[in-house]
C-alpha cells in the first residue's frame, strides 16, 4: 500500500521511550527491527514459547498460543514459530485448535511450504460428522492463501456446496470469494457453484451466496432470474447483513429488468403541478399506453418495505436507496421518516445518512420539508455534521419557510466555531440567489456582518456579497463604497481580491473612490498575495480605460511592478494588459476593443449545492460518500426502454430437463429415475399388444394413464423435494416395479369390457393443421457447405412414408459456380431415430435450388437427428433438432371428450404453470395463433371465452397431448399441458409459456 | 468487504490489529493519523477517509477509534453498523470497552472477531450465538478452567445459528422466571433565548431484560399505540402483527436487548419539564462578565426532576469564573473553557441557581455570542409522551413469570441558547 511511505513510531505503548527510535518502513517486521532492547526481550519470549509448544502439556501449549495471539494482535512478527505451531493443528483441545487456526491464517501466506503440512488435517475434518468442525475446517482451508492448494479448495467447495448443513453451505459461499481472489482463473467453475447455491432455499445461505455473486460475477444477471422471486420472499428472514447485500443487488437487477415507473408520474413532480391542469398534456397521456408495473417489481417494493423498521441502520439505508432508485415518485417519501430516525444514531451513521439526504433533498424538497427542524444544528454536533445539516437546510429553503431558516442561520452566524459561521454565510448567499424575494434582506444582513470582529466571517461575507451584487448590481453603490472602506482592514486575500474586483467591475458607479483604492493597493502591491495582485492589475486596467486622466500614472506604475514580479502568471497578465490598453504602433486591432473586452457584462455566478452531481452514484454507496468512483463500484444502469422478457423469472414446477443439464451425480440419478417412471407407465409390452388394434389405442392409453396416475401423482410431486436423499429413488424404483402387475390387471380389465368402451370412446381424427407461415431453419450454411446451402422447415403435413414420421422439407441451393452432383443422405444416427431419405439429386445447377422432403421418426423426443449430406466430392454432417411442437399432429375432438381425456391425464401427466400474459394476447384470437404457431395442435371448440383448448397426438407413438389456457384476471393465465409423455409435456409447457408471455 | 481492523487509542497508538484477508500494512493508518491531526476535536475526524489503495472507515467510541480498512465498494453504513456492533459486543463481554479491557482479554477479543467475520463478511453478530461459541470470561470460570483444563470455546454449532429464531438459544432454564421492560424516553429540544421552544421531539426505547425458561412467546400491547409514529424493532418482533393489530408479538432473546425504538409523532406538543432563567452578559471594555442561571421544573406531573447536570462551553475569552451555586458543585476547566454544574435534584420550593462573575482576558473584545447551555436530567416513573403499556402476556410455556415495567424520561440533546 503505502505510496507515501511515511515512517511511523512503533506502537509499543508510551511507557517505553526506546520505541520512539524504532522508525521503519515495513511494519510487518516490527518485532524484529524495533529498538534493540525490545528486540532482545521479544527474542527471548519466542524461545520459551517454542519450548512450551513442544511440551506435552495441553495447558502449556494453550498458554503459549494465547501469548502468540497476543503478539499477532499487537502486530508483532511471530512467524518463526510456524513449525512449532503447525504441529498442533490436529489438537483435540478445541480452543487450542482455534488459536492455531488464527495463527495459520495469519502466516500461511508467508510460509507456504510449511502450511501444506496442515492441509491433510483439514481434509480429514471436512468429513467430520460435526457441522461446526466441517465448517471451520473449510473456513481455514479456504483462508490459507497458498496457490498450490487451489484444486483442493475447489473440490472442498464443491463438496460443501451440497452439504446437508446450511451452515456449511454458507461457509462454502464465503469460500468462493476467497478462492476467487486467490485464483481468478477458477471463475467459471465458481460460477457453477454460485448458480447451485443461488437455488438454495435456506435463509442462512442466501446473503452469503449473493455476496459471492456480487464479488465474482456481478454481470451474470441471468443467474438471478429464476431465483428472483425466491430471494424477494426470503428477504425478511435473511440475517441483516445478508439483507443489505441482497437489496443492493436486487436494486441493480431491477434497473435492468423492469420498465421505469417514473414515466407516467412525471406529472406528479412537484415542479410541474401546472401540467396537471393542462388538458393537452392530459390528452397526450391518455393516448400513450398506460404504464403497468411488473408484478415482480411490485413484489420487490412490497417485500422490502417492512425492513425500513429494521434496527440495523445499513438495512434501512439500503431499503431507502432501493425506493429512491426503483419506486414510483409518489411512493418514495415513505422512507423519509425512517431516514430521519437514523439521525438519532451514532455520529458516523448521522454523517452518512445526512450525506444521502443532502443528495435526495436537491431533487425532492417535499420529502424532507416537514422534518426541517430535525436538521437544526446543535452546538455539540461535529463540524462535518454541522456542514451537512446546513447544506440540507439550504436545499430545503423555499419562499414559505425561508424566514424560519434565516432566523436559524442568524444564530449560527454567531457561533463560536468561526469556520462554521463562514459556511453559514455561504449558505445564506445560496438562499439569497435561489429565492429572489429575500436577496435584499440577506444583503443587508451580510453588510451588517461586515463589521464583525472575526476576519474569516468578514472575508466570507465579502465573497458572498460580491456574488450577490453581481446578480443585481443596479442599486447597490453604497454597499460597494462600504466595502471599499473595508479594504484598509481586511487581510484575507480572497476577500481583498473580491473587493478589488467589485470596484473594478462597477468603477463607473463609484468614480471618486475607485482611483483612491487603486492608489492604496499600488502602495502595498509588492506585499500582496498573488490573487490580490492579479485583481489589482485588473482594477488598474479597467480604471485606465474609464478614467485614464486620473489613473494613467498609477496604472503605469503598477504595470511596471507587475512586469518584474516573481510569479509568471502576473508577468503574463501584465504583458497582456499592457498590450491591450496602452495603444502603440505594435498593438493590433485588439486594443480597439479593449473596453468591450474588459468591461463586458459578466454573467452572475450560480451558487450551487456541492451535492449537485452526487446523484450520479447509487445512494448509500461508498462512491456516493466520497463523490468519486470507488474501486469495484457497479454502475446502476438506466431503465430499459423496452421491457425485457418477464417470463424468465417464472419458475417451473417440474423440470427434468434442467436436472439433466446439471453435472451433479444426484441430478442425473433423478433424471434416470424420471425416465424409469416414464418407462413403467409406458409399459412396452402393453404397447405392443395394442399396436395392431389402432382403434383401441386410446383406450389403452387411458387405462395406462389412470393406473399410473394413481401412484405417480404423489411421487411425481415428491420427487422434487427429495433431491437430498440418494436412497429414495431406489425405493421408488422398487415401488414402481411392484406396481407393474397392477397395471396389467387393469389393462386386462379394460380389455374385457373393451367392446363396451369402444362404443363410447371415439378414436380422434387427425385433422388438417392450422396454417402457420412456415419457419425455415438453417441446416447447412453456404460457407461450411462449400457452396451448398441447405435449409429445412416442417410443413406440418402427415408424412407420406410412415405415419410415425414427421415430414421435413429441405431446400437445397447451389451457391457455387459449378453444378453439384449426386446429392444424397449418407449415414444417419443416432439409433432409435429412423430417417426416410430423399431420392438422390443427380445434378444441381449453379444458383438453382430444389426442395425435397424427408421423413424422420424422432421417437417423440427432441433429440436431434444427425445424418450426413453427401455430394459427389464432399460429406457434411448435419443435424435436425425438432421443436417439440413439430412432433405433434393436430386432432379434433369435442369439448366433452377433451375434458374426459384431461381428467384421465392428471397427476404426474399434468404440468401447469401460471403465466403473465402479454396484454395484447388477452383476446381469443392471439392465444390460438400463438399456441398454434409453436405447436402443431388442433383447436378444440370451447364454450367459454376465457378458456382455450388444444389437442394433438404425438406423431411417433400417437399419445394424446392436451393443452389448455385459462385466462384469469390481471393478465395472468393458467397454462396446463396433459400428456403421458411427461418430458415432452414439460418442454412443450415451457415453449408455450414463452410464446404466450411475449408481447 | 472488511479487510482489516485497527484499534487506535486517543494518543494515536495502534494497540490491536486483525486481518481477515491478506495482511494490510499498518502504515495505512498514517492517513488516518493525518486526518486526526487536522481535526480540532476527536469527533471531527471524518468517518470515511480515502487513501490511494484503500478506504478507511472509522468509528469513535469510548475514546477508541475502530478503523476498518476497505478495499472496494461497500455501503459505508454496513461497515459503520458492524463496527458499532463490535463495540457493543465487547461491552457485553467485558462490561466496559476500554483499551485496558481489550488488552487484558486479547485472546477472547481475537476469538470473537474471528467468529464475527468470515472473509470480511459478518458471520455471527447476535450476542446469544456468540455467547454459545465463546463464553464470556468471568472470574469463576477462569478459575475453573485453569483447574479442569476446560475452555471457553463451545464445541457445538450454536442452535440459534440454524433455527428460525437465531437470536435465542435453546434450553434456557431459570429458577426465577422474570421479564422486565424499561420504557425510556428522551427529549431532544432546542430552547431559544426567550424560553420558547424552537424544536422538541421525543424519542423512546423499550429495553428489555428477559430471563424466561424455554421458548416463551410474548405479546405486549399499549394503551395508546397511536402515539408511536415511527418504530424500529429487534428482529424478533413480528412485523405483520404490529401492522395489523399494533401489538408487539415476539419470542425474546435471552437476556438484555432493545425491543423497540420509537419516535413520538411530531403533531403532539412536547411538554418541556424544566425551564431555565439565565442572564449572561459581557460588558464592552470591562474584563468582567455576569453569569446568572436558575433552573425550575414545569409540566412534570408532580414527579421530581433528578440527576440534573448543566454544562456549557464558555467563550474563549473567559479566563476564569467565580460562581456561587445554591446547591451542588460546579467545575470550570480553564483550558477547554467547559463549565459544568452538577445540580442533583430540583427542589420546587428552593430553585437551584448559579450566580457569579466571569473574568475575561484583559483588552480582548467582548465575545459576540453567548454560550449554549446543555442540560441533562432524569425523571423517574414517567414517560413524557404519555405512552403506557397495557398488558404483557406469555404463551407457549406453562410457568407464571414475574413481570415488571418501568418508565423513565431523560434529556437527550437538550440545549438552551442564551
Amino acid at each position: 500500500m503505502s505510496t507515501n511511505n511515511l515512517s511511523y513510531n512503533e506502537q509499543g505503548g508510551g511507557a517505553e521511550p526506546a520505541v520512539e527510535l524504532g522508525q521503519e518502513s515495513t511494519p510487518t517486521a516490527s518485532g524484529s527491527t524495533a529498538a534493540a532492547g525490545l528486540f532482545s526481550t521479544d527474542f527471548k519470549k519466542n524461545e520459551d514459547l517454542k519450548e512450551m509448544l513442544e511440551s506435552n502439556k495441553e495447558s502449556l501449549k494453550l498458554e503459549a498460543m494465547k501469548r502468540i495471539v497476543g503478539l499477532i494482535a499487537k502486530g508483532k512478527n511471530a512467524s518463526e514459530l510456524f513449525p512449532a505451531v503447525v504441529k498442533n493443528v490436529a489438537s483435540k483441545n478445541i480452543e487450542l485448535k482455534k488459536l492455531v487456526y488464527v495463527y495459520l491464517v495469519r502466516y500461511a501466506e508467508e510460509q507456504q511450504d510449511l502450511a501444506l503440512l496442515s492441509i491433510s488435517t483439514f481434509q480429514r475434518a471436512l468429513k467430520d460428522p460435526n457441522q461446526l468442525i466441517r465448517a471451520s475446517a473449510l473456513r481455514v482451508l479456504s483462508s490459507i492463501r497458498v496457490p498450490i492448494i487451489v484444486p483442493i479448495m475447489m473440490l472442498a467447495i464443491k463438496e460443501a456446496a451440497t452439504d446437508l448443513s446450511p451452515y456449511v453451505r454458507k461457509t462454502a459461499a464465503h469460500a468462493i470469494q476467497k478462492l476467487y481472489s486467490l485464483d481468478p482463473e477458477q471463475k467459471e467453475h465458481l460460477i457453477e457453484v454460485i448458480d447451485k447455491l443461488l437455488k438454495d432455499k435456506s435463509t442462512l445461505v442466501a446473503g452469503s451466496v449473493v455476496m459471492a455473486f456480487e464479488e465474482v460475477c456481478p454481470d451474470r444477471i441471468d443467474l438471478i432470474h429464476k431465483n428472483y422471486r425466491k430471494l424477494c420472499n426470503l428477504l425478511v428472514d435473511v440475517e441483516e447483513w445478508g439483507q443489505v447485500v441482497i437489496i443492493t443487488m436486487l436494486t441493480r437487477y431491477a434497473r435492468t429488468q423492469f420498465l421505469s415507473p417514473w414515466r407516467e408520474d412525471a406529472l406528479f413532480d412537484e415542479n410541474s403541478e401546472k401540467a396537471f391542469y393542462d388538458s393537452d398534456v392530459e390528452k397526450e397521456k391518455a393516448d400513450s399506453k398506460p404504464y403497468m408495473m411488473d408484478p415482480d417489481h411490485r413484489l420487490l417494493l412490497r417485500n422490502t418495505k417492512p425492513l425500513l423498521q429494521s434496527r440495523n441502520t445499513a438495512v434501512v439505508m439500503a431499503v431507502a436507496q432501493l425506493y429512491w432508485h426503483l419506486a414510483p415518485k409518489q411512493e418514495v417519501s415513505i422512507v423519509t421518516k425512517s431516514l430521519v430516525r437514523l439521525l438519532r444514531s451514532h455520529r458516523e451513521v448521522q454523517y452518512i445518512v445526512l450525506q444521502n439526504i443532502a443528495t435526495m433533498s436537491i431533487q425532492r424538497k417535499g420529502m424532507f420539508e416537514p422534518f426541517l427542524k430535525s436538521f437544526y444544528v446543535r452546538s455539540t454536533d461535529a463540524t462535518h455534521i454541522k456542514t451537512l445539516k446546513l447544506e440540507i437546510l439550504t436545499n430545503l429553503a423555499t419562499e414559505a419557510n425561508i424566514s424560519t431558516i434565516l432566523r436559524e442561520f442568524q444564530t449560527y452566524v454567531k457561533s463560536q466555531d468561526k469556520q462554521f459561521a463562514a459556511t453559514t454565510i455561504q449558505a445564506i448567499g445560496r438562499c439569497a440567489t435561489n429565492i429572489s424575494e429575500i436577496t435584499d434582506t440577506c444583503l443587508n444582513g451580510l453588510v451588517l456582518l461586515l463589521s464583525n470582529r472575526d476576519e474569516t466571517v468578514v472575508a466570507e461575507c465579502v465573497v458572498v456579497i460580491k456574488k450577490l451584487l453581481q446578480t443585481q448590481p443596479s442599486q447597490h453603490s453604497d454597499i460597494i463604497k462600504h466595502m471599499a472602506k473595508l479594504l484598509d482592514n481586511i487581510t484575507v486575500p480572497m476577500a481583498r481580491a473580491s473587493i478589488l474586483w467589485l470596484i473594478g467591475e462597477y468603477c463607473e458607479r463609484v468614480p471618486k473612490i475607485a482611483p483612491d483604492v487603486l492608489r492604496k493597493v499600488a502602495k502595498s502591491f509588492t506585499s500582496e498575495e498573488d490573487i490580490v495582485k492579479l485583481q489589482t492589475l485588473n482594477l488598474a486596467a479597467k480604471l485606465y480605460l474609464t478614467n485614464s486622466k486620473q489613473t494613467k500614472l498609477l496604472t503605469q506604475y503598477i504595470l511596471n511592478l507587475g512586469k518584474y514580479d516573481q510569479n509568471y502568471d502576473i508577468r503574463d497578465r501584465t504583458r497582456f494588459l499592457r498590450q491591450l490598453i496602452v495603444p502603440n504602433e505594435k498593438s493590433g486591432a485588439l486594443s480597439k476593443y479593449a473596453k468591450r473586452i474588459l468591461l463586458a457584462s459578466k454573467p452572475a455566478p450560480v451558487l450551487e449545492s456541492a451535492f449537485k452531481d452526487r446523484d450520479r452514484f447509487q445512494l448509500g454507496t461508498l462512491s456516493h460518500t466520497l463523490n468519486a468512483k470507488a474501486s469495484g463500484y457497479l454502475e446502476l444502469s438506466d431503465w430499459p426502454t423496452v421491457a425485457p422478457d418477464q417470463s424468465v423469472r417464472n419458475v417451473e414446477v417440474m423440470e427434468p430437463q434442467s436436472l439433466e443439464r446439471q453435472p451433479s451425480t444426484r441430478g442425473s440419478d433423478l433424471f434416470a429415475y424420471h425416465l424409469l417412471v416414464l418407462l413403467c407407465s409406458d409399459s412396452d409390452d402393453a404397447k405392443e399388444k395394442k399396436r395392431p388394434k389402432p382403434k383401441l389405442d386410446s383406450v389403452s392409453s387411458h387405462s395406462k394413464a389412470s393406473s399410473s396416475s394413481d401412484n405417480t401423482a404423489s411421487s411425481g410431486s415428491e420427487s422434487e423435494e427429495d433431491t437430498d436423499s440418494d436412497s429414495e429413488p431406489e425405493q421408488k424404483k422398487k415401488k414402481k416395479l411392484s406396481s407393474k402387475p397392477q397395471v396389467r390387471q387393469i389393462l386386462s380389465f379394460a380389455l374385457n369390457c373393451g367392446c363396451k368402451m369402444c362404443l363410447c370412446v371415439t378414436a380422434f381424427q387427425v385433422s388438417s393443421p392450422v396454417f402457420v407461415p412456415p419457419k425455415s431453419h438453417e441446416l447447412l450454411h453456404r460457407m461450411s457447405g462449400k457452396g451448398l446451402a441447405v435449409s429445412y422447415h416442417f410443413p406440418r403435413q402427415p408424412c407420406a412414408y410412415s405415419h410415425r414420421m414427421v415430414s421435413v422439407q429441405l431446400t437445397l441451393t447451389n451457391g457455387r459456380d459449378q453444378p453439384l452432383e449426386d446429392i444424397c443422405v449418407g449415414e444417419a444416427g443416432p439409433p432409435g431415430i429412423a430417417i426416410h431419405r430423399f431420392a438422390t439429386i443427380e445434378r444441381l445447377q449453379p444458383e438453382a435450388s430444389i426442395t425435397v422432403s424427408m421423413g424422420i421418426d424422432f421417437n417423440d423426443s427432441t433429440q436431434a437427428a444427425n445424418f450426413q449430406l453427401c455430394t459427389k466430392t464432399d460429406q457434411f454432417s448435419v443435424s435436425i433438432q425438432p421443436a417439440v411442437g413439430e412432433l405433434l399432429m393436430p386432432v379434433t375432438m369435442t369439448e366433452q371428450d377433451f375434458l374426459k381425456e384431461q381428467g384421465q391425464l392428471t397427476g404426474m401427466n399434468e404440468s401447469s404453470v401460471t403465466i403473465t400474459i402479454a396484454p395484447d394476447s388477452m383476446s381469443s384470437q392471439p392465444v390460438g395463433r400463438k399456441v398454434v404457431s409453436v405447436a402443431n395442435m388442433g383447436v378444440v371448440p370451447s364454450s367459454q371465452n376465457s378458456i382455450h383448448r388444444f389437442a394433438a397426438k404425438t406423431v411417433s407413438s400417437g399419445s394424446l397431448v392436451l393443452s389448455s389456457v385459462v385466462l384469469q384476471e390481471a393478465s395472468t393465465a393458467k397454462l396446463v399441458v396433459n400428456t403421458e409423455k411427461t418430458v415432452l409435456g414439460s418442454v412443450l409447457l415451457r415453449e408455450l409459456k414463452t410464446a404466450l408471455s411475449q408481447g | 468487504m472488511i479487510h482489516s481492523l485497527f484499534l487506535v487509542n486517543s494518543s494515536g497508538d495502534i494497540f490491536l490489529e486483525k486481518h481477515w484477508k491478506s495482511v494490510v500494512s499498518r502504515s495505512v493508518c498514517d492517513y488516518f493519523f493525518e486526518a486526526q491531526e487536522r481535526a480540532s476535536e476527536p469527533e471531527n475526524v471524518p468517518p470515511v477517509i480515502p487513501t490511494p489503495h484503500h478506504y478507511l472507515i472509522s468509528v469513535l467510541r469510548h475514546r477508541i477509534y475502530f478503523v476498518a480498512v476497505i478495499q472496494s465498494e461497500v455501503p459505508p453504513l454496513f461497515v459503520i453498523e458492524f463496527l458499532h456492533r463490535v463495540v457493543d459486543t465487547f461491552q457485553d463481554y467485558f462490561g466496559v470497552c476500554t483499551e485496558a479491557a481489550i488488552k487484558d482479554n486479547v485472546v477472547v477479543v481475537y476469538e470473537l472477531l474471528e467468529e464475527m467475520l468470515d472473509n470480511g463478511f459478518p458471520l455471527a453478530t447476535e450476542s446469544n450465538i456468540l455467547k454459545e461459541l465463546i463464553k464470556p470470561p468471568t472470574i469463576l470460570r477462569t478459575v475453573v478452567n485453569t483447574i479442569t483444563g476446560s475452555t471457553n470455546v463451545g464445541e457445538q454449532l450454536p442452535t440459534g445459528q440454524l433455527s428460525v429464531v437465531p437470536w435465542r438459544r435453546t434450553g434456557v432454564k431459570y429458577t426465577n422466571n422474570e421479564a422486565y421492560f424499561d420504557v425510556v424516553e428522551e427529549i431532544d429540544a432546542i430552547i431559544d433565548k426567550s424560553g420558547s421552544t424552537i424544536t422538541a421531539e421525543i424519542q423512546g426505547v423499550i429495553d428489555a431484560c428477559v430471563k424466561l425458561s424455554g421458548m416463551p412467546d410474548l405479546t405486549l400491547s399499549f394503551m395508546n399505540p397511536r402515539l408511536l409514529d415511527d418504530v424500529s424493532f429487534h428482529p424478533c418482533v413480528r412485523f405483520k402483527r404490529w401492522e395489523a393489530e399494533r401489538i408487539l408479538s415476539f419470542i425474546p432473546p435471552d437476556g438484555n436487548f432493545r425491543l423497540l425504538s420509537y419516535h413520538v409523532s411530531s403533531q403532539n406538543l412536547v411538554a418541556i419539564p424544566v425551564y431555565v432563567k439565565h442572564n449572561i452578559t459581557f460588558r464592552e471594555g470591562s474584563s468582567q462578565g455576569r453569569f446568572e442561571l436558575t433552573l425550575g421544573p414545569k409540566q412534570t406531573m408532580g414527579k421530581a426532576v433528578e440527576s440534573v447536570l448543566v454544562s456549557s462551553q464558555l467563550p474563549r475569552g473567559v479566563l476564569n469564573v467565580n460562581l456561587n451555586p445554591s446547591q451542588g458543585t460546579y467545575t470550570f476547566d480553564p483550558v477547554t473553557k467547559l463549565l459544568s454544574w452538577d445540580v442533583g435534584k430540583i427542589n420546587p420550593q428552593k430553585l437551584p441557581s448559579l450566580k457569579g462573575s466571569m473574568s475575561l482576558q484583559a483588552g480582548a473584545s467582548k465575545p459576540d455570542e453567548n454560550p449554549t447551555i446543555n442540560i441533562q436530567f432524569k425523571i423517574q416513573q414517567m414517560a413524557i409522551s404519555g405512552l403506557k403499556v397495557n398488558r404483557l402476556d406469555m404463551y407457549g410455556e406453562k410457568y407464571k413469570p414475574f413481570k415488571g415495567i418501568k418508565y423513565m424520561t431523560k434529556a437527550g440533546k437538550f440545549q438552551v441558547r442564551t
